[in-house]
C-alpha cells in the first residue's frame, strides 16, 4: 500500500516537477543553444555581398546536402593565421586576469570590513555596494570619461590642490590604465558580494579559537579566514573574469587605439568589416576559451559541497 | 558494562590551607559593557590542580569572567593574577590558557589531526614531536580511527572530543571549558563528565569550567562558585553548597528544596554558637540545630531538602522531631525516587522524596491520603540571606 501511495504521489507531482525542471532548460535551449548553433553555422559560411551578408542561406531540407558541402572551416584557419586575433585573445585574457587580481585586492578588504561590521549596519553597507546599479552601466562609464579626460575632473582636482601645474594634464584617458579603472569600478560589486556572502557566515569563534591556541591575528587570517572564504574568492573571480574577457564597452569608451581586446575585435569584424562568418568564428573560440574556467569553477563548487 | 577506573581520588583541599598560594586570582574584577555591569567587584582564588566550576544562570557573568582569563576581554577594573603575575595586556595567543569552546569552534577545513596539531604548530615544535603528541591526544579521547576525517563527518560527541583534545594538546596550565557538554545527550554527558575528571587528575591540570547545569558542576568539581548578576554568592565544595547553602538564592538554585519564610522565636545559644533555633512560619513552628546566625525577631527563611523529609501515615511518637500534617496532593514517580507533593493543613505545599527501596507497584501512600511529614532537628536550615 505504501508503495502504491508513493507512486501515486509521484505521478501527481510528476508533471509539475517535469515542468519546473524543464523550464530553465527550455530557456537555455531557446536563448543559448539555438543562437549558438546559428552562430556556429555562420562561422562555417563564407562572406557574401547580399542580405543577409553571408551564404549559404538555409533553403529547405532538400538542400541539406548542398548546404553541408558549402560549409568549411576556413574562418578558423584564418584566425590562427593572422596574429592579430591570437594577440587579441591573449591581451583580453591578460587584462581580465590583471583586473580580477585588482578586484580581489580591493574587494577583499571591503567585504571583510563589511562582514566584521556590527550586524545593525550590515544591510546598509550591502545597499551601498549595490547602489551604483541604480544608474545605467553605460552612463557610469561615460562619467569616467568626464573624470579621466585631459581637461576632466581629475586634472581640475589635482590642479586645485596644487599637485599639478596649471599647464599639466592627466594622461590616463585612452590608455590601458583607464580601461583597468573602468573595469575595476564596474565589476567591484560582483566581486564584493560573493566574498561578503562567504565571509559573513564565518563563525567568529574560530578566530578566537585560533588566537587561543597561540596564533596571532594576522596569521589566523591566512590559516583560517582566507581558506574558509575560498569558495567566495573563486565565485567572485569567475563572475568577474568571464565577462571581463569579452568586455567591449569599457575598452571601446575608455581604451586607446592600442588597447587590444577580443570584444572590440569582434565588434569591428561584425559591424566594421561586415564579415559575419569571421566574427562568428571569433565568438565561438571565445566561448570555448571561457568554458574552461567555468568548468574549473563547477569542479571547485562540487568539491566544496 | 565493565569500566576501568582511574586512580582513587584523594582528598584535595588547598583552599583550607592558609599558606597555599592561589594559582589564579581574580582581584576586585569589574567588567562593564556600556552601562551593563557583567561582573561586579569580584574576588576569587583558584588553586593549582583544582577542578573549579563557575555556576549560574545565563547572563550572570560567568562566561565573561572566563573570557577575561583567556584574554578575549580585558577587565574594566581590577586585575587577574596568574601564578602571581598580572596578565593585563597579554594577548590571548600568549597566555598559558587554552579554551574548549561551547560551539567547539573546530576548524571546518582541517582534518581532526590538523585541528589537534594547530596549537602545537604555532609553538613551532618539530614535526615528529607534533605527530607524537597528536597521536597521544587522539588516543586519550579515543579518536585514533578518525584522524583523517573532517569535523562535519563526525557526530556531536566525537566533535566534542576533538575540541577537548585540541585544547589539551598544548598542555595548558589552565584549561577553560565553556559549557563543554551542553550539546550532548544525558547519557553521553554523564560518561564524559567522568572522563573529564579522569583526564584532569591524570594530567594534573587546573580546570575551570563554566556551566549552568548544577548536576554537572556537582559531579565534576572540587569547588563551585555560584554566581548571580555579576557577583559570587557562595564558593564551596559541592557537598557544602548542597547541604549548607549560605542564602535563599543558592539553596533554590542547587537541587530541590522546601523554603518557608518565618521569624526567629527562640534561640538556645549565643550568636555563632551551636544550638537549637525555633522559627515561627505563620503558624508552623519548626526547630533547627545549627550554628546560630540570627537573633530573636529576625526575619529568616527555613529550608529543608525533600529527601530529608520522611512521609508517614502515622503521627510521630518522638516529640523532638519537626512534624507537619497534610494531604497528599500529587506524586511524582521518578523510578529511583518518588516525590510526594503534600498540601499542609494551612494550604502551603511541601515536598518529600522517598527512595523506592521495594518493588511494590502499589505504594502504601497514595493521592488524598492524610500524612505526617517529619524531619529531625539537624535536617533543616536557617537562611539569613
Amino acid at each position: 500500500m505504501a508503495v502504491a501511495q508513493n507512486s501515486d504521489g509521484q505521478g501527481k507531482g510528476g508533471l509539475g516537477r517535469v515542468f519546473v525542471v524543464a523550464l530553465p532548460y527550455l530557456w537555455l535551449v531557446l536563448f543559448f543553444v539555438a543562437p549558438f548553433f546559428i552562430i556556429f553555422k555562420i562561422s562555417l559560411s563564407d562572406t557574401a555581398i547580399a542580405l543577409p551578408p553571408y551564404t549559404p542561406v538555409f533553403e529547405g531540407f532538400g538542400a541539406i546536402q548542398d548546404f553541408v558541402s558549402q560549409l568549411d572551416i576556413e574562418n578558423y584557419i584564418f584566425l590562427t593565421d593572422d596574429p592579430l586575433y591570437v594577440k587579441a585573445y591573449l591581451s583580453s585574457l591578460r587584462i581580465a586576469a590583471i583586473s580580477t587580481m585588482l578586484l580581489l585586492l580591493i574587494g577583499y578588504p571591503i567585504a571583510l570590513a563589511m562582514a566584521r561590521a556590527s550586524a545593525s549596519i550590515r544591510p546598509t553597507l550591502v545597499m551601498m555596494v549595490i547602489l551604483p546599479f541604480w544608474t545605467s552601466f553605460l552612463i557610469r562609464v561615460y562619467a569616467w570619461i568626464g573624470i579621466l579626460k585631459p581637461d576632466g575632473l581629475l586634472t581640475l582636482l589635482l590642479q586645485a590642490v596644487g599637485l599639478m601645474g596649471p599647464e599639466d594634464q592627466v594622461q590616463i584617458f585612452r590608455t590601458d590604465t583607464a580601461v583597468f579603472i573602468g573595469i575595476v569600478y564596474s565589476y567591484l560589486p560582483f566581486m564584493v558580494l560573493p566574498l561578503y556572502a562567504a565571509l559573513e557566515k564565518m563563525d567568529n569563534t574560530l578566530l578566537e579559537a585560533a588566537n587561543d591556541l597561540g596564533c596571532p591575528p594576522l596569521k589566523a587570517f591566512w590559516r583560517i579566514t582566507f581558506p574558509l572564504s575560498l569558495p567566495g574568492v573563486i565565485a567572485g573571480s569567475m563572475i568577474c573574469f568571464i565577462p571581463i574577457t569579452g568586455e567591449f564597452v569599457i575598452p571601446d569608451l575608455l581604451g586607446g587605439a592600442d588597447t587590444l581586446m577580443i570584444g572590440k575585435t569582434l565588434w569591428t569584424e561584425f559591424f566594421g568589416n561586415r564579415d559575419w562568418p569571421l566574427a562568428s568564428a571569433v565568438a565561438v573560440i571565445l566561448l570555448i576559451l571561457l568554458v574552461i574556467p567555468i568548468m574549473i569553477f563547477q569542479n571547485q563548487q562540487k568539491k566544496v559541497a | 558494562m565493565a569500566k576501568t577506573l582511574g586512580p582513587v581520588k584523594r582528598k584535595f583541599s588547598p583552599w583550607t590551607d592558609p599558606s597555599a598560594v592561589p594559582f589564579i586570582r581574580f582581584e576586585n574584577i569589574t567588567k562593564r559593557f556600556g552601562t551593563f555591569t557583567a561582573v561586579d567587584n569580584l574576588t576569587l582564588d583558584i588553586y593549582e590542580r583544582e577542578f573549579f566550576s563557575l555556576l549560574g544562570p545565563s547572563g550572570c557573568g560567568k562566561t565573561t569572567l572566563m573570557r577575561m582569563l583567556a584574554g578575549f576581554e580585558e577587565p574594566t577594573e581590577g586585575r587577574i593574577l596568574l601564578q602571581g603575575k598580572d596578565i593585563r595586556g597579554v594577548p590571548p595567543y600568549r597566555r598559558p590558557t587554552n579554551m574548549m569552546f561551547q560551539s567547539y569552534a573546530l576548524f571546518p577545513h582541517m582534518t581532526v589531526e590538523k585541528n589537534v596539531a594547530f596549537g602545537l604548530e604555532q609553538d613551532k615544535l618539530p614535526k615528529g614531536e607534533i605527530a607524537a603528541r597528536v597521536e597521544e591526544m587522539l588516543k586519550l579521547v579515543k579518536l585514533e580511527d578518525f584522524a583523517r576525517r573532517k569535523p562535519n563527518q563526525l557526530s556531536g560527541g566525537q566533535r566534542q572530543r576533538v575540541a577537548l583534545a585540541r585544547s589539551l594538546a598544548k598542555r595548558p596550565q589552565v584549561l577553560l571549558l565553556d559549557e563543554p557538554l551542553g550539546a550532548l545527550d544525558k547519557k553521553l554527558r554523564e560518561e564524559t563528565q567522568f572522563e573529564l575528571m579522569d583526564i584532569q587528575t591524570n594530567l594534573g591540570l587546573t580546570f575551570l569550567i563554566v556551566t549552568h547545569d548544577q548536576e554537572e558542576a556537582m559531579t565534576v568539581s572540587d569547588r563551585i562558585a555560584v554566581m548571580d548578576k555579576g557577583v559570587i554568592v557562595q564558593v564551596a565544595t559541592p557537598a557544602e553548597i548542597y547541604e549548607a547553602p549560605n542564602s535563599r538564592y543558592v539553596a533554590d538554585f542547587i537541587g530541590d528544596i522546601n523554603i518557608m519564610e518565618g521569624t526567629v522565636a527562640a534561640t538556645q545559644s549565643a550568636l555563632g554558637a551551636h544550638g537549637t533555633i525555633r522559627i515561627e512560619c505563620d503558624g508552623v513552628s519548626v526547630s533547627v540545630d545549627q550554628e546560630c546566625q540570627a537573633a530573636v525577631g529576625d526575619k529568616v527563611a527555613f529550608a529543608v531538602r525533600p529527601e530529608k523529609v520522611r512521609i508517614s501515615p502515622d503521627k510521630p511518637v518522638d516529640s523532638a522531631v519537626n512534624a507537619v500534617h497534610g494531604e497528599v496532593w500529587d506524586i511524582g514517580y521518578l523510578g529511583d525516587f518518588s516525590v510526594f507533593i503534600v498540601k499542609l493543613d494551612d494550604g502551603r505545599v511541601m515536598r518529600a522524596a522517598q527512595a523506592n527501596v521495594s518493588r511494590l507497584v502499589d505504594r502504601p501512600i497514595t493521592f488524598g491520603d492524610m500524612v505526617w511529614l517529619t524531619w529531625p532537628l539537624d535536617a533543616g536550615l536557617v537562611l539569613t540571606r
